[in-house]
């Protein structure tokens, strides 16, 4: 139990401490495909360094809720990491929440940060918590389906014995995670205001979904908030592997495999990292109203992979 | 009345017979599980809304104000006996005191043409939701004539005839609880009332129907046919959908929860369809867990929409207005309304930790469980509609972030609103009230669930199996799922605290206020902001098949430019129009006859005579 608590609080606590360097990674890369000298890998802990030194900028009119919602993104953001198995399967808080509940995670947040950005009443703020809203109603609902694919075959929602049942599984052939696979990378994208459904490096009043609901928030609220973000990738990144790539995580009780865990998920997290900046930049930002059609497109290939497993494995 | 349901799940099933009533037709009375659990849901929510009640109709005049009385406790008296009746004739009756007390509810502002008109319609769908129920148990009681529940219960009937029954109570049932599609009356009436009221309707009314849903087809109905399922699980998806999808596109703040009501009886009445087909399959346990999941959902509902209705009669008496166009940032001005609906919109939002996410996770559970199912065609449904009730739970977050977002957030659209004043002490405890118990059914779901226990092995015969920790929610067994909102809870708190003092003891808590930044744009104004209309634009525009959406956008060089967009209901349109114009031209042919001569009703008089004695003889 102790052991479990230990590795519990140390996963999280590495989860906490390195997304941003998954995020560094990523810009990195994307700055090379690009053909642009990169910033070091070290960059966003720099940026967050700044922002922590710097005096916070509130507008006259915020109330409450507005200086608590970063904390509460911060908050959700790192219990996420807590649940999502990224070394070691045997983590003593995922018995609290299970996939559904880390979906009501993503979604808490998620409410906080359109609410925050509607209470300052500038426009940016509220088109940005409508656009926000918009993309993750159609998101959410994807996810859940993604999850229901993986719980159908592992017979449970608990994400430790979802992951064990599909490690031991490895070579079987799953088609219906093959959809859920498609699904779980559009909506990856979608959720983490990635193109070609948002660019986070965009502050043009068209295009941004994310930046609009974050505009007013400055120095260590943004920090936070930027940190969550990191954070939130980080999760996502570590979720599709522990679901659709989880071979070489240190099982139940198995401490002398953790070495080899940790050089098996940072080397897929290098490579997925890699990936997502190339797709990044093959691929162009697409209209607000296209963003339905390629959510729908994940919903319905969730759906379909939750069909194909009642007809084919079930 | 709490009290009473809570003594009512502890005992044995206890009888009553009211030497009331017409002679020979005494009123049966009856308090079993099923009874008692709406008995404290409706004391339950009532208590909060009654103690909200004394501050907000502090100051109307006397005399409406005993006539206002009156209804109201008659309205209350109507739904106790609805529960506790044990024959059809008391039921009957006491679901007529229910349906015409809340009518005259419903028209306390009878001046106002609208309201009129609401109430109209609601006391038409309530009375041929009423005739059909009068049939429910004409079929019920299958030619013995006697009709006290006992009888029925023990009576054989046919599939065919059972069908029929469960048929028309869906429809009479349907028509109480706001099914699409005759749920049009439920966004005219629900608004319509004062907000106390409003709650009452939203939380607690519509909740008898799912008790008389429950008790004809669970316990007075000896057997149950699958596709009875199928089709209350397709009535309930599409009701939940429809009801969110309006939700999102309303600029009145009471017509959005009225629509948002909608969609939670359908999403009750989903759970209704999937307990009845695990039911015939025989999956007692999975039928078990449904139940759960409905029983739970029904109490959620009662709570958090009695809250944020009562917390939009707040904002209606601080303010005088209900379009939420011209309300905004009155979480400065109202803190206390503002923080405790807070509380109802993320429970209804379905967020952890707070009671709607428990219920929802539930349903969810219960979903995942169908692969066990005989039948295949089931199996293919069943994702489909995990699906559409995830899509309903998700569109809900967003109407409640607009209501909230829009109401109390932002700038104040008007500048009379930075005088609207705070809750009075009365309505504050009220709400307190609610949003306590939103919260405490959202921390104790094992609890809830033990105390449900009686009510579900009553009609499914099946208890839950997994229970056995009071931390730890584990419908089936601990490898299966399992919830701990406690944990959460800490968790969260734990890591806000942490992260706070962190920040503040590494770094520092310096705050400059300035003016907003807003991409450094010079010109702003509050009407810049979002209205209804914005926010629910891209919902519009995604499900605009479903709506008449009517515009008016002026012209560009018009001075006085004046916008309107209003999205109707098309089943209205499809529907209640024709069977209106229908109506009508009827009337107008059956006018002919009335011709104001004496002669010619004196022939009628003979004719019809004649004909009588031709018939008779």
């Amino acid at each position: 139990m102790s052991a479990g608590i230990l590795l519990q609080v140390a996963q999280t606590l590495l989860a906490i401490l390195l997304a941003p360097l998954l995020m560094g990674w990523v810009n990195q890369c994307r700055a090379w495909l690009q053909g642009r000298s990169a910033p070091p890998i070290t960059q966003p802990y720099r940026s967050l360094r700044k922002l922590f030194h710097k005096d916070a900028v509130i507008a006259h009119t915020a109330s409450p809720l507005f200086r608590f919602a970063p904390y509460m993104k911060f908050a959700c953001m790192a219990l996420a990491a807590g649940i999502v198995p990224t070394i070691a399967n045997d983590l003593s808080f995922s018995p609290a929440a299970d996939v559904i509940a880390l979906v009501g995670i993503f979604a808490l947040a998620r409410v906080f940060l359109a609410l925050a950005a509607m209470d300052i009443g500038t426009p940016f703020g509220t088109l940005g918590a409508r656009r926000d809203m918009l993309v993750s109603f159609l998101a959410e609902p994807a996810l859940l389906m993604v999850f229901f694919t993986a719980s159908l075959i592992s017979q449970s929602t608990e994400l430790p014995i979802i992951v064990a049942t599909l490690a031991h599984k490895a070579f079987a052939i799953h088609p219906s995670l093959a959809f859920a696979a498609v699904a779980f990378w559009m909506i990856s994208v979608a959720e983490n205001a990635r193109i070609p459904v948002d660019n986070p490096s965009t502050h043009l009043e068209l295009t941004m979904i994310h930046e609009a609901m974050i505009l007013e928030y400055s120095a260590r609220h943004l920090a936070l908030i930027e940190w969550a973000g990191a954070l939130k990738l980080f999760t996502y990144s570590a979720l599709g592997i522990a679901l659709f790539l989880p071979w070489g995580i240190a099982l139940q009780g198995d401490i002398a495999a953790l070495p080899l865990a940790l050089a098996a998920i940072v080397a897929k997290l290098a490579v997925g990292g890699a990936a997502l900046s190339f797709m990044e930049v093959v691929s162009a930002k697409v209209r607000l109203f296209r963003v339905p059609e390629f959510l729908g497109t994940a919903f319905l290939l969730a759906v379909l992979g939750m069909l194909i497993h009642f007809l084919l494995e079930g | 009345m709490a009290g009473i349901g809570v003594a009512g799940l502890l005992l044995p099933a206890s009888s009553m017979v009211l030497p009331i009533g017409l002679p020979d037709l005494p009123f049966h009375l009856r308090l079993d599980a099923l009874s008692a659990f709406f008995m404290v849901l409706l004391g339950g929510a009532a208590f909060g809304i009654t103690v909200y009640a004394c501050g907000y109709f502090r100051n109307m005049a006397a005399g409406p104000l005993a006539l206002l009385a009156l209804w109201y406790h008659l309205f209350l008296a109507g739904m106790v006996t609805v529960l506790l009746a044990d024959d059809a004739y008391a039921f009957m009756v006491a679901w007529e005191v229910m349906a015409l007390s809340s009518y005259f509810l419903v028209t306390t502002d009878h001046k106002i043409p609208e309201i009129r008109r609401a109430g109209f319609l609601y006391l038409l769908i309530a009375h041929i939701g009423a005739v059909s129920l009068l049939l429910t148990f004409g079929v019920l009681q299958g030619g013995h004539g006697d009709y006290t529940f006992n009888t029925m219960r023990l009576s054989e009937m046919t599939p065919f005839w059972s069908s029929a029954a469960f048929l028309l109570a869906l429809f009479g049932f349907g028509a109480k609880a706001g099914l699409v599609p005759i749920h049009v009356w439920l966004p005219e009436a629900h608004p319509a009332a004062p907000s106390p009221v409003s709650a009452l309707m939203s939380g607690v009314m519509l909740k008898t129907a799912i008790y008389g849903l429950l008790r004809v087809t669970f316990d007075l109905l000896k057997m149950q046919l699958g596709w009875w399922g199928t089709l209350a699980l397709a009535l309930g998806l599409v009701t939940a959908l429809y009801g969110v999808i309006f939700a999102a596109v309303q600029s009145d703040m009471k017509r959005l929860l009225a629509w948002s009501s909608i969609e939670n009886i359908g999403v009750i009445i989903a759970a209704f369809g999937l307990t009845l087909i695990f039911h015939t399959d025989g999956k007692g346990a999975l039928a078990a867990l449904t139940l759960t999941a409905l029983l739970y959902h029904t109490l959620n509902h009662a709570f958090f929409k009695g809250l944020l209705f009562v917390g939009t009669g707040s904002v209606l008496h601080a303010t005088g207005e209900r379009r939420m166009g011209r309300l905004g940032g009155l979480i400065r001005t109202m803190p206390w309304t503002a923080w405790l609906t807070l509380i109802g919109a993320l429970a209804i939002a379905g967020l952890p930790p707070l009671n709607g996410f428990v219920s929802e996770w539930l349903l969810l559970q219960a979903f995942l469980l169908t692969p066990g199912l005989t039948q295949p065609y089931l199996n293919m449904v069943i994702p489909v509609a995990a699906a559409t009730v995830a899509l309903a739970a998700a569109l809900a977050a967003y109407v409640m972030v607009k209501f909230y977002g829009v109401i109390f957030l932002g700038q104040p659209r008007d500048p009379a609103l930075q005088h609207a004043h705070e809750a009075s002490w009365p309505e504050r405890l009220g709400m307190l009230w609610l949003a306590g118990a939103c919260i405490l059914l959202g921390l104790f779901p094992t609890l809830v669930i033990q105390w449900l226990e009686p009510v579900v092995l009553m009609l499914t015969g099946q208890r839950l199996s997994g229970i056995s920790n009071w931390l730890l929610l584990t419908p089936v067994s601990a490898e299966r799922a399992s919830y701990a909102p406690l944990i959460f809870l800490a968790g969260v708190t734990a890591v806000v605290a942490l992260t706070y003092l962190w920040v503040r003891r590494v770094y520092h808590g310096r705050v400059r206020r300035s003016e907003p930044w807003d991409c450094g744009y010079p010109e702003q104004n509050t009407r810049m902001q979002d209205s209804a209309e914005g926010f629910g634009q891209p919902i519009r525009q995604i499900f605009e098949v479903f709506m008449r959406v009517e515009r008016e956008t002026p012209d560009p060089f018009d001075r006085h430019p004046h916008y309107r967009g209003d999205s109707r209901d098309k089943l209205w349109l499809l529907i209640y129009q024709p069977i209106a114009d229908l109506t009508a031209w009827l009337s107008m042919q059956a006018a002919r006859l009335q011709h104001g001569r004496i002669q010619w009703y004196l022939i009628y008089s003979f004719v019809t005579l004649i004909f009588l004695l031709v018939f008779t003889r």
